[in-house]
């Protein structure tokens, strides 16, 4: 028998072979081919934890920190592994809600799953800090404390140029995917912030630690090797004055418009000023996003920065680079006169353009007086100069220079989207009206600065800055070096000067006598300062909107002192009706004095309190702002009503008698928040209860909830 | 007394030893990995016995024991005890029954003194026996069917008591003896219906119970047709292919779900499910436990089990991370690691090459146990030898087929390696008894 079935054995053999054999090919597959594993067991036991780096600083020319970082802590929270933690604890020690709680945790599994930590509460106030830290221990499983460095701003002013930072979404993810952000990170999204992200924002380093089945730190992952450090971030060094900058700000209170200063020989940036405005640190910390939105829909639009972002008619300020044109191209010497009867009538008697003073001028005292006149003869000179063949090419030689003084381009400022202003070029004209069909006499109000010419307030700056030095300029820029050296080679284009075009000193100085005689004869001579030789013209704007005519906006530019240009500036002030040299001359003047002699002499000083105190914010911008007011005015008086109509409910209802099932139908309806529509019917409140104390709590909780719909 | 071996020695495999004692070590050391904690004192809770290393090894004193003990018995002991061993089995089988203890998850276990007894694990020793016993008898002619529903019987009565005990795993390992009988001349066909019925219930797990009909209906068809002129002569034929298709259809369509869904429990369904990768469609089982309770198992999870195991078996790669940088094992990633799951700590620990090599090791202790079996004179002795590597060969590769995610978890141990002094002293006393019967293979027991 035992031989009979001998051949068996061998098939019990082959078998346990074959079994082994697809044991061992499962084992290869796992172990060899697929890689996933080892990844997934990595996922398992090794927490990477990103270390963020401090952010760099931002310093004012005279090495004061402007911008500051400060630490704050944010609570973590990991929702799978709340399981068996005393939540009613922890509220007590947050002072939340378990309604609260839960809303969180939601919010959390949704952001970032309930597998990976999520903040539960960012930017802990020092008490509640220390609280949670004492108490830690108890919830270690499920939440942490991380630590994060948000910005800190030792000056209340400086917004609009510093910018600031926000949250980055998946659009920006994607553009700057090699970066290596991640859903949560932040990094500047506007002003200085946004543009020197790079050198600001330094390295993030890694720390791979251990941890077991529960998610607990067991400790650093083959001690450390692989961590990777930290870089902090590079600090900026800018040429910002501050205490100028503040003093600007105040000056511009309750007034829509910009100052931009600029250091004539570096092409610094002194003070760069926007309003209406806003404190910085009310973009930073806890109520960041809630600020935000404020400041996102306010009329008034506070987060534009008006020096860049925005441009303007340059009204008569625009006369100074067509005198240079003039002068340039020999249509014009500085002997030439024109005399003004109250309106300029080259282009036919039909379309006269006024004048403010009738009378006979120079090129110096046409500058002085702002002679309308004078300068639509200077460039209808120019314009139909023989020289050229036809109106295209001397149209285009004037495009020339004006490109050179730095308008219809953009100049290159290290604060993101500026706008480039707009000159009118032979092909815009040919599109409009057809070739042929337009002369000087169809834009003939470009001349003094108005019609189809606009310019940014840094462009204006940066003209004077060109005529201060009398025909150069370098590019205007904020920051004049970064710490530990430009790696990024961000600050290239602002080391040479910037000479488009060669102009001889002498026109220059032609045309610095004018402006000079603005100040002491002309039309800023209400703004002198004594002791300071400065050289400024005065603009006085016409707009319109949607066909409307508005209060003219106030322009005025300077440098001084003339003798050695230590600034070049301009202002403008919006809407405030009158002239040039009403407002923005008085106010460049002060800052001219400002930075020149450090201080206000005493006899200005009653001056200077009345421009702060003038408020000068257009008409339409008072009726949004009104508009925006009542509508929050009419949500808070409807939610009293509200409040007032439980009230009278609650009391009538606790006459009857409700049956168990009714109460717990009440607390079951109470989940849902009525719809918060004006002119509704306040919903019956689902929670019925007899007892006074119950009462109360139950209504805090429903305003509570109200409060939350907003 | 006639004729005994002077020189024991001379008879005993060492090879068998050899390989017993480096499984042990083996064993030792996987579950030394999987329990360590960083700062434990080593040496001091060896040496009393807290930790579960040291209680393995008190477990291999106690092993070692006996079997010097066995060596020194007389193999006749052995066939003539086969009987009484069984009843006695059968008879500590039923005893769980009123006395079991409470241990979660099993009602197996009695409670002696401060030592967990379990009868389903000595009961392989006796059936091995007693099956061995019944099919060496001169009597017994195995060609004949009454012999084989009766050695099945032997084989397969403790399984169900095993089973009742709710040790699936354990009651399953008893089917192992199908191998033996098998080897002594169990019809083939028997062979070919089990696997092939094993196919069709896979088939009905993976494949829409409608797809499944169409293709069973179509091979039908298609062997008539080979067939067809075979049937014209033998019309009988035509009906066994018939019959044949019904029963098919059957099992697939009423007997596999109504097994699942009454019979098996539902974290077994879940578990087999779980296998092909697919969802349990029976969600209303009627013997199951309540909602909350269920939910509770499944959470606290097969599948995770499965996908934990793989995942740090897959960790290992080639070579493997090196013990004690095992993460998965030594952070408490798989769950039962050092008793069901203690592949994972040699998978992890030394990678492919080391799986293999334990394997490897496995296959060798296999073969040798056949080779074993086929030089002895006796039928008794060739039975036996043939239980214990049924036995075997059912917990190696099971147990290794369940950490890699190719066969359903079952709880059952790792032979020599799985903490478990039950389960290592079982399979101590199974070898030894072959060893000792091995040593006498001149002589022929019966």
């Amino acid at each position: 028998m035992p031989v009979f079935n001998q051949s068996r054995s061998r098939i019990i053999r082959l078998i346990f072979l074959v079994i082994f054999l697809i044991i061992i090919g499962q084992l290869f597959y796992l172990q060899i081919i697929s890689g996933k594993f080892r990844q997934m067991a990595d996922d398992n036991a090794i927490l990477k934890k990103t270390i963020y780096p401090p952010r760099g600083l931002m310093f004012d020319k005279n090495k004061s920190a402007i911008v500051n970082n400060t630490l704050t802590y944010d609570l973590m929270v990991t929702p799978a592994q709340l399981k068996g933690i005393d939540t009613f604890f922890l509220c007590r020690l947050m002072d939340i809600d378990t309604a609260e709680f839960r809303n969180r945790v939601i919010t959390a599994i949704i952001k970032n799953s309930s597998q990976k930590p999520s903040v539960f509460e960012a930017s802990l106030s020092p008490r509640k800090y220390a609280r949670i830290q004492e108490n830690l221990w108890r919830f270690q499983k499920a939440f942490y404390v991380q630590e994060r460095h948000i910005r800190s701003y030792p000056f209340d002013a400086g917004a609009n140029i510093f910018g600031y930072l926000g949250e980055v979404d998946t659009s920006y993810l994607k553009k700057y995917a090699e970066e290596g952000y991640v859903s949560g990170d932040y990094a500047g999204m506007t002003g200085l912030e946004a543009n020197y992200e790079k050198a600001l924002m330094g390295e993030r380093g890694v720390q791979y630690l251990i941890k077991d089945n529960f998610s607990r730190i067991q400790g650093p992952y083959e001690g450390g090797v692989m961590d990777e450090e930290a870089v902090a971030g590079s600090n900026l060094y800018t040429s910002i004055d501050i205490e100028l900058q503040q003093f600007g700000e105040k000056l511009m209170s309750n007034k829509v418009g910009s100052i931009v200063a600029i250091d004539p020989k570096t092409g610094g940036i002194i003070a760069m000023v926007s309003s209406p405005t806003y404190n910085p640190g009310y973009l930073t910390g806890p109520e960041r996003r809630r600020h935000f939105s404020e400041l996102y829909t306010d009329p008034r639009l506070p987060l534009l920065n008006r020096a860049v972002n925005a441009s303007y008619a340059p009204g008569s300020t625009f006369k100074t680079l067509q005198a240079l044109v003039g002068l340039a191209e020999g249509v014009i010497n500085t002997r030439t006169t024109f005399s003004c009867g109250g309106a300029f009538y080259g282009c036919g008697r039909g379309k006269p353009m006024g004048c403010l003073d009738p009378g006979t001028y120079y090129l110096s005292s046409g500058i002085t007086h702002s002679c309308n006149t004078y300068f639509a003869n200077v460039m209808q000179r120019v314009i139909n100069n023989p020289r050229y063949p036809n109106i295209d090419s001397s149209l285009r030689s004037w495009n020339k220079y004006m490109s050179a003084f730095g308008l219809g381009h953009k100049l290159g400022v290290d604060i993101p989207s500026e706008q480039k202003g707009m000159i009118p070029t032979p092909e815009f004209f040919n599109k409009q009206y057809g070739s042929g069909k337009w002369g000087f006499c169809t834009f003939r109000s470009v001349s003094i600065g108005q019609g189809e010419v606009t310019a940014t307030p840094l462009q204006v700056a940066n003209e004077m800055a060109y005529i201060a030095n009398k025909g150069w300029y370098i590019i205007p820029h904020v920051v004049d070096s970064i710490e530990g050296g430009d790696k990024f080679g961000l600050l290239e284009k602002y080391k040479q000067r910037i000479v488009p075009i060669n102009i001889p000193d002498s026109i220059f100085e032609v045309v610095h006598d004018g402006m000079q005689g603005v100040m002491e004869t002309g039309t800023g001579r209400g703004s002198k300062v004594e002791g300071i030789t400065i050289c400024g013209k005065t603009g006085t704007v016409e707009n319109y909107y949607r066909g409307v005519k508005q209060p003219n906006h106030s322009f005025f530019c300077a440098f001084a002192p003339r003798e050695n240009p230590r600034i070049a500036i301009m202002c403008v002030v919006e809407n405030s009706g009158r002239f040039g040299g009403t407002y923005a001359a008085p106010i460049v003047s002060l800052m001219i004095e400002k930075h020149i002699n450090d201080t206000i002499s005493s006899k200005r000083k009653a001056r200077m309190e009345n421009i702060i105190g003038t408020n000068l914010i257009p008409k339409m911008m008072l009726d949004k702002m009104r508009q925006k007011d009542s509508l929050r005015r009419v949500k808070e008086e409807e939610k009293l009503l509200k409040g007032e109509l439980k009230n009278i409910k609650d009391t009538l209802q606790s006459e009857d008698n409700p049956t168990e099932t009714e109460l717990k139908q009440g607390n079951k309806k109470d989940n849902k928040p009525p719809k918060d529509t004006p002119g509704r019917q306040p919903v019956k409140p689902g929670i019925i209860l007899p007892d006074t104390s119950k009462k109360r709590m139950a209504l805090s909780r429903d305003t509570a909830k109200t409060d939350n719909n907003q | 007394m006639n004729q005994r071996n002077p020189a024991i020695s001379k008879g005993i495999d060492w090879s068998l030893v050899g390989i017993y004692l480096l499984l042990v070590a083996i064993g030792l050391t996987a579950i030394f990995a999987a329990t360590y904690k960083e700062g434990d004192p080593v040496i001091q809770s060896f040496l009393r016995f807290k930790t579960d290393y040291s209680k393995q090894f008190f477990f291999f004193i106690i092993g070692a024991g006996l079997a010097l003990f066995i060596l020194l018995t007389d193999s006749k002991f052995f066939a003539a005890t086969a009987n009484l061993g069984y009843v006695a089995g059968i008879f500590s089988l039923l005893m769980v029954f009123p006395f079991h203890s409470d241990i979660k998850g099993t009602e197996s276990i009695i409670k002696v003194g401060a030592f967990n007894f379990q009868p389903a694990e000595f009961c392989k020793i006796f059936v091995a026996l007693a099956l061995a016993k019944y099919l060496s008898r001169p009597e017994t002619d195995f060609s004949n069917t009454r012999s084989q529903l009766l050695a099945a019987a032997i084989a397969l009565f403790p399984a169900a008591l095993t089973f009742l005990q709710s040790e699936t795993g354990l009651a399953l390992v008893f089917f192992s003896f199908f191998i033996v009988m098998y080897r002594e001349g169990l019809p083939q066909v028997i062979l070919l219906t089990g696997f092939a019925i094993a196919a069709l219930i896979v088939s009905t797990i993976v494949i829409a119970p409608n797809a499944l009909a169409i293709i069973l209906t179509l091979m039908a068809a298609g062997i008539i047709y080979i067939y067809r002129r075979k049937i014209k002569r033998k019309r009988s034929l035509l009906t066994t292919i018939i019959l044949g298709w019904a029963l098919c259809v059957g099992i697939q369509r009423f007997a596999v779900p109504y097994f699942f869904k009454n019979v098996l429990q539902r974290h077994q369904v879940e578990r087999i499910y779980d296998l092909f990768g697919k969802d349990n469609p029976y969600e209303v089982n009627k013997k199951t436990l309540t909602e909350s309770e269920a939910k509770k198992k499944k959470e606290s999870g097969t599948s995770y089990n499965v996908r934990q195991s793989k995942i740090a078996i897959g960790s290992g790669r080639f070579f493997g991370k090196g013990l004690l940088n095992a993460t998965q094992t030594r952070y408490d990633f798989v769950p039962e690691q050092r008793t069901d799951f203690i592949f994972c700590t040699v998978g992890e620990g030394f990678g492919f090459t080391g799986s293999i090599i334990l394997l490897g090791l496995y296959l060798i202790l296999l073969f040798r146990i056949v080779t074993i079996a086929e030089r002895q004179r006796s039928t008794f002795s060739r039975c036996y030898a043939y239980g214990v590597a049924s036995v075997f060969f059912f917990h190696i590769a099971i147990n290794t087929a369940m950490t890699v995610g190719l066969a359903p978890v079952i709880g059952i141990p790792l032979p020599f390696i799985s903490y478990g002094g039950t389960s290592l002293l079982t399979f101590t006393i199974m070898l030894f008894i072959l060893i000792r019967l091995d040593a006498d293979r001149q002589m022929v027991l019966r």
